[in-house]
């Protein structure tokens, strides 16, 4: 038993049921021996009872079409026209698959170089990139001193992607432990939640390897090395649509 | 992907009993959770990690303000649903219908900031700590809010606990 006295707060926590036990059956022992106090409290929580029976059955009802979440994401998306997306699939198909076959037999035979960093950066994301609470271990707000902090480490200039034009906001980044050193992680997410990953690192073989797709599990990504540091950019979404971020993560690590 | 589909949707029935018991319309009330979801999707980016159920909460109780000062000013008259008259189900159900009636009718009497306390705390089962961040407010307001609207409630139970059907057929007869 503690001393606290009983407050109005506890009863009202009482009778919403969210004190600690402990504190729960202090209150209720005091209510035994304060036959008014208990029956107020009795009433407080038939009232809300009664006001959560009154209202039960609109949570029941069947959703309107016009509150249909799926149609305002589409909506939001402003997909492409089928047209652009025929156009894109007949390309992909064409170079993406003959470029794709061509590439695997290098990602698969080099163990130690770009088609390891594909592996760290898909085994980044599947660990941070569902985490709610901490997907990021510096927030976008101190990007600065995040870049800072990783090419410090990386011992090389890492220069932080901007993707916003792309529609991908950045969350932050953290410094990731692989077997061939350091890595800097960086997360983005787009309007719907969709997040993406860009991992870079010093490579060691591979120094300078052209952008190649790589897949596995449910994400998918690209991964390249240009002037002994690698990149790999990695997320959920389609490969086609992924293309072009890691294009653009290129462009813009090379004009550093 | 689609953390927002599964993170949201779920939350839609509550956000629209929620608006519904604030403005006691169900036209008015969708427009609200309509542009709440849409605000939503845009802002989705912007929302704080973890369970999103307070910040929808907190868009649609601001929409509904804006929506309460909105009609003040025009002195614009929501039209309050009724019950459901053509239903003719059994008396006991009708009955149960008439209590319920009665006291959501006693709950919209209740001053606005009370009332909203109330539903996210009793109803919605916000903690008081997540009722405060929706409303603004410090959690000892959230505090003082909710004992004096369920002592303001109770007293209208207990006033007309001798007479609640009859209260009840008086406020339809007006309408």
């Amino acid at each position: 038993m503690t001393n606290r006295p009983i407050t109005e707060d506890d009863l009202h926590a009482y009778v919403d049921g969210v004190l600690e036990p402990e504190r729960e059956a202090e209150v209720a022992a005091y209510l035994e021996g304060h036959p008014d106090m208990a029956r107020r409290v009795a009433a407080f929580s038939d009232q809300r009872d009664l006001l959560r029976q009154a209202l039960a059955p609109i949570a029941d009802e069947p959703l309107p079409s016009r509150l249909n979440l799926s149609g305002m994401i589409e909506k939001r998306q402003r997909r492409p026209s089928p047209v652009w997306w025929a156009v894109a699939a007949m390309l992909m198909l064409s170079i993406g698959g003959l470029g794709g076959w061509v590439m695997r037999g290098s990602l698969q035979t080099s163990s130690g170089g770009l088609a390891a960093l594909a592996q760290e950066a898909a085994y980044s994301y599947s660990v941070y990139a569902p985490d709610r609470v901490r997907p990021v271990e510096m927030r976008a707000s101190d990007s600065a001193q995040l870049v800072q902090w990783v090419s410090n480490r990386l011992k090389q200039p890492v220069k932080l992607p901007d993707l916003t034009a792309s529609g991908y906001r950045l969350m932050g980044g953290r410094l990731i432990a692989t077997s061939h050193g350091p890595a800097a992680m960086f997360m983005y997410d787009d309007d719907r939640g969709d997040r993406l990953v860009v991992l870079t690192r010093p490579m060691i073989s591979d120094q300078s390897a052209p952008m190649a797709p790589h897949s596995g599990g449910d994400v998918s990504g690209f991964a390249w090395a240009d002037g002994g540091m690698g990149y790999s950019l990695v997320g959920q979404a389609a490969a086609e649509a992924l293309k072009p971020i890691a294009n653009e993560v290129r462009r813009q690590a090379r004009t550093i | 992907m689609n953390d927002m589909l599964r993170l949201v949707e779920p939350v839609i029935p509550a956000l629209r009993r929620y608006a519904r018991a604030l403005v006691r319309n169900r036209a008015t009330a969708d427009d609200l959770v309509q542009d709440c979801l849409e605000r939503a999707v845009r802002h989705w980016h912007e929302r704080r990690e973890g369970d999103p159920r307070p910040w929808l909460f907190t868009i649609l109780h601001n929409l509904a303000v804006n929506q309460f000062r909105r009609s003040a000013r025009r002195g614009q008259h929501i039209a309050i649903d009724e019950a459901n008259e053509d239903d003719f189900g059994q008396d006991a159900v009708q009955e149960q219908k008439l209590i319920y009636q009665d006291v959501l009718d006693k709950l919209a009497r209740l001053p606005d900031d009370q009332r909203a306390v109330l539903l996210l705390v009793a109803v919605e089962d916000l903690s008081y700590a997540d009722a405060a961040r929706v409303l603004d407010i410090p959690i000892g307001t959230v505090m003082s809010r909710l004992s004096r609207a369920r002592e303001k409630l109770q007293q209208e139970i207990e006033g007309s606990a001798d007479g609640a059907p009859k209260n009840v057929v008086q406020l339809r007869s007006i309408k």
